[in-house]
């Protein structure tokens, strides 16, 4: 206890942090997310710090931080004290309690909606007037479409963007497993450029102008649609999509030690109230709470949606089939 | 050398010094790379080092660092020369400027690179309608490895060059040689293996880079994935193993490349033999 | 390895006129000054100029105010810690080695120096994944580091420790050949007249090879405050507290906030050219002390 004091002395003398007033505790809690959520925090943390004021008294100080979601997860097993991870997927919060024993076995099912507050999906980005003329799946595959999506093996955007053409493929032909594979590595021949991060893709698609059509969470489409360029780009909705989760955890063990328990909790529950949905909606991820979600209906298109578990059996055997060395990503690129 | 015996103090003291400061930082910390690659049997580590999409990233650094070593020879050469040899106005400010790609963060470098060779970029708009597409190539990645070796030519051949006593060069011309065949007789031997020390140095200096490259190389596996990529994106796979194995190999090579290149500075300066 | 200037035959110092029989003709000598100028155009100055430019393009105030941001300040007081941490450090170990390595012969002496230059040509990368090995919570000391509440990586430490290891090599390559140049005569002779071996460094060893040092120290200094690769991978990315320059500019970058990335850039392309002021000036001033010795001696 003493030592920590220390500490944290000595961090407030570092960092510039003024003496706290004597009856308000200040709190630092830290959120380690992936890269398309930054907006989303931003504002999340503002309104639960003064939530948590208001209930408690207590200053919470949100330190975030983003980049890619299995970087991320890598981060925390190595030793990154998140209190909280929010991360791309679920396959990367297993990670957790698989390689660190950081977090419970059942972690998934602590809140609700497998611990998916919000939800989003994947949609295409393409340029204004869409000249290539996409409106599906199968208008990727032509000869000619250039496609920008990131590098599955290192991004959680591109390995739900990957599940969804699997899908979509798988269901048109049948669920003949060879055409579909066919199906996917015509679109992956198509990707002039593999970021290693969701961002890095819509940089390139936006400020290097390389490609027909991003493939993006849109969440990421109607920011990028809203940030860096209203009337440049235009969504276009595919006739099937997938149901992304990203799931939300406590991390025990980190939590624990910095006595960060409860408010870590608190947080996390924050993102289930009106107020946490209201803010997720106005940042384009989709609510989970039906009276969030009703009022914001017009401004997510409807869209058949895939779920993980039901198509592909669940994130650890997507996983190990489709982005583990030699899966069938790995098979695209290799004749 | 004198053979007489040494009575300088500090040797214990300085070279135990070095070797326990060399450990710490270096040498511990690089051993923990070999002793994790030791979770993998020597068929497994062989299986990940020599996977198809491995072999294109060694493919890709390798080649890539060699072209634009190469490049950095032929051109750095030639800024050393005019460097040393004529005078033209804002010489000074080139010359202090020659070492911006060592003292610019390579990610400032990477991305600025991509913001003028991508095709909407000042140069890359340019060479566009040619055909030529530099951001998001393998030429993407010679470029910027281009530029991050730049010093190291001009830098190790400018001193030789300066050096060069004019007599030589004097003797030559008034025994007939013409001005191609001083430089060919005269000069070129006398710079050459200081051009092959820079020529290396850039060689070993690109083959580690990352953070530049990252931002114009288009990252495609097989086509323009560097092999430090590789070892991230294993890492992000929580495939440590494989990653310090590949990390291994890179190691391994940066060793001989830096034994040759110091094999070759120690043989120059047997060779100058007073000369520093 | 070693990229310098040698000082003492410095372009600044007079050179003797050459006869057209050792010179190109003047069409020759400004064809090459346009080939090189075109060629450093085309790799130095353009992209220098971009990094000035993007940065501006949303006004100066924009400017300013990327620059004044508080996570930026922090992330700009964080490189200055460990640039200031890591720069002493290697500067004490430069000093050391450059003895023990110019002064004495022992075996072993050019595998020392390979393992000394080592760093240089290790990808930033696998710097920071070594740390990551050994301090990291699965590594070999990481579980034990955090039951005592100390951070490694994801914190200061490891920052600093990814810093010294890429500019590890500077110092030392910059005073080993210098040193090896200047003999040890004058050091015996000292010792001859009763001088400690302290005495001896300080009044006649550094006073000797103080423009190598201050060289290798403004490359150091430059190196540390501009990498990435190795940094990035133990930092953690922690917005306001374990961030320094060239990440926050990646983290700006990503945000869609390419004005304020490149803002924030141009600073460290500022730094970058102030430290090649201050080198052309250590040049300059070395160039100078030479002469003024030889004029001595003469």
């Amino acid at each position: 206890m003493k030592k920590s004091l220390l500490a944290l002395a000595l961090l407030s003398a570092i960092y510039g942090i003024t003496a706290p007033a004597a009856y308000a505790k200040d709190i630092n809690l830290l959120n380690v997310s992936y890269d398309p959520t930054r907006e989303f925090y931003q504002d999340f943390n503002k309104a639960f710090a003064a939530f948590w004021k208001t209930k408690t008294g207590d200053n919470v100080i949100v330190k975030t931080s983003h980049g890619g979601s299995g970087k991320q997860a890598r981060a925390i097993i190595d030793g990154l004290d998140a209190d909280v991870a929010t991360l791309a997927l679920a396959y990367d919060v297993d990670q957790l309690q698989e390689k660190a024993k950081l977090i419970p076995k059942d972690w998934q099912s602590r809140l609700q909606n497998n611990s998916s507050p919000y939800t989003s999906t994947i949609v295409f980005l393409v340029r204004k007037g869409n000249p290539k003329g996409i409106k599906d799946w199968t208008d990727l595959t032509k000869s000619g479409v250039s496609v920008i999506t990131p590098n599955p093996k290192t991004s959680g955007g591109a390995r739900w963007n990957y599940l969804a053409a699997w899908a979509y493929a798988k269901k048109q032909n049948g669920g003949d497993e060879a055409k579909t594979k066919e199906f996917v590595g015509k679109l992956f021949k198509n990707v002039p450029v593999l970021d290693t991060g969701a961002r890095g893709s819509t940089t390139t698609f936006v400020e290097r102008g390389i490609g027909d059509v991003l493939l993006a969470w849109e969440n990421e489409a109607f920011l990028a649609q809203k940030e860096l360029g209203v009337g440049k780009f235009e969504i276009v909705v595919p006739s099937l999509s997938i149901l992304a989760e990203p799931p939300v955890t406590v991390v025990d063990k980190f939590a624990k030690k910095h006595g960060n328990e409860a408010v870590a909790k608190a947080y996390l529950d924050y993102l289930y109230t009106e107020e946490g949905q209201e803010i997720a909606a106005k940042n384009y991820y989709r609510p989970t709470l039906a009276s969030v979600a009703k009022k914001y209906e017009t401004q997510f298109p409807k869209v058949k949606l895939v779920q993980i578990d039901q198509e592909f059996g669940g994130w650890q055997k997507a996983q190990k089939t489709h982005f583990s060395d030699g899966g069938t990503f790995d098979q695209i690129y290799q004749k | 050398m004198t053979t007489r015996k040494n009575v300088l103090p500090g040797f214990n003291l300085s070279l135990g010094y070095t070797i326990f400061y060399l450990s710490l930082i270096v040498l511990i910390p690089l051993s923990a790379a070999f002793i994790k690659t030791t979770e993998l049997s020597l068929h497994e580590f062989w299986a990940v080092v020599s996977t198809p999409r491995v072999v294109a990233s060694y493919k890709l650094t390798f080649g890539a660092s060699f072209i634009a070593a190469l490049i950095n020879a032929v051109f750095g050469l030639l800024t050393a020369w005019v460097l040393v040899r004529y005078t033209f106005p804002g010489k000074k400010i080139i010359d202090a400027l020659v070492d911006l790609p060592f003292a610019l963060p390579t990610a400032v470098a990477g991305i600025a690179l991509t913001a003028v060779y991508s095709n909407n970029g000042w140069i890359g708009s340019w060479l566009e309608p040619h055909g030529i597409k530099v951001a998001f190539t393998p030429l993407g990645v010679v470029v910027a490895l281009t530029f991050i070796g730049l010093p190291f030519v001009v830098r190790t051949v400018q001193p030789v060059l300066e050096d060069l006593e004019a007599e030589t060069e004097e003797a030559a011309a008034s025994l007939g040689a013409n001005r191609w065949q001083t430089f060919y007789k005269i000069i070129f031997p006398a710079v050459w293996p200081a051009l092959l020390t820079g020529f290396a140095l850039a060689f070993a200096r690109a083959i580690g880079e990352y953070g530049s490259v990252i931002f114009i190389a288009g990252n495609m596996p097989m086509v323009s994935e560097i092999t430090p990529l590789i070892i991230i994106t294993k890492l992000e796979q929580y495939d440590y193993a494989g990653a310090t194995a590949v990390a291994v190999v890179m190691l391994v090579i940066s060793f001989i490349l830096l034994f040759a290149i110091n094999g070759l500075q120690w043989w120059l300066s047997r060779r100058n033999g007073s000369a520093l | 390895m070693s990229i310098k200037v040698p000082s003492q035959y410095s372009s600044y110092q007079a050179k003797v006129a050459r006869s057209r029989a050792t010179s190109e003709s003047l069409w020759v000598r400004w064809s090459f000054i346009a080939i090189m100028l075109a060629f450093l155009t085309l790799f130095l100055i353009v992209p220098l100029v971009a990094v000035f430019t993007e940065g501006l393009r949303k006004g100066f105030d924009a400017y300013l105010a990327a620059l004044i941001d508080p996570d930026a300040l922090s992330s700009i007081k964080l490189t200055l810690i460990a640039a200031s941490i890591a720069v002493p450090l290697n500067l004490v170990f430069g000093v050391a080695a450059a003895w023990a390595i110019a002064k004495f012969e022992f075996r072993g002496k050019s595998i020392l120096i390979t393992l000394i230059d080592l760093p240089f040509a290790v990808s930033p990368v696998i710097a920071g994944l070594i740390y990551v090995l050994i301090f990291g919570l699965q590594g070999w000391v990481g579980s034990s580091l955090i039951d005592n509440d100390i951070k490694v990586i994801f914190a200061i430490p490891g920052i600093v420790l990814a810093t010294i290891f890429v500019t590890f090599p500077f110092v030392a390559r910059e005073l080993i050949p210098l040193m090896q140049a200047q003999g040890k005569e004058e050091e015996e002779a000292g010792l001859v007249l009763g001088a400690s071996g302290w005495q001896i460094l300080w009044r006649i060893t550094l006073p000797n090879v103080k423009w190598g040092l201050l060289y290798g120290v403004i490359l150091t200094n430059a190196r540390a405050m501009g990498e990435f690769g190795a940094v990035s991978v133990v930092s953690g990315h922690i917005r306001g507290m374990t961030n320094t320059m060239p990440l926050h500019v990646e983290i700006l970058y990503n945000e869609y906030n390419y004005a304020a990335a490149f803002a924030v850039a141009s600073l460290l392309a500022i730094l970058a050219l102030v430290t090649l002021v201050l080198k052309s000036l250590v040049e300059w001033q070395s160039a100078r002390s030479a002469i003024q010795n030889e004029q001595n001696f003469s």
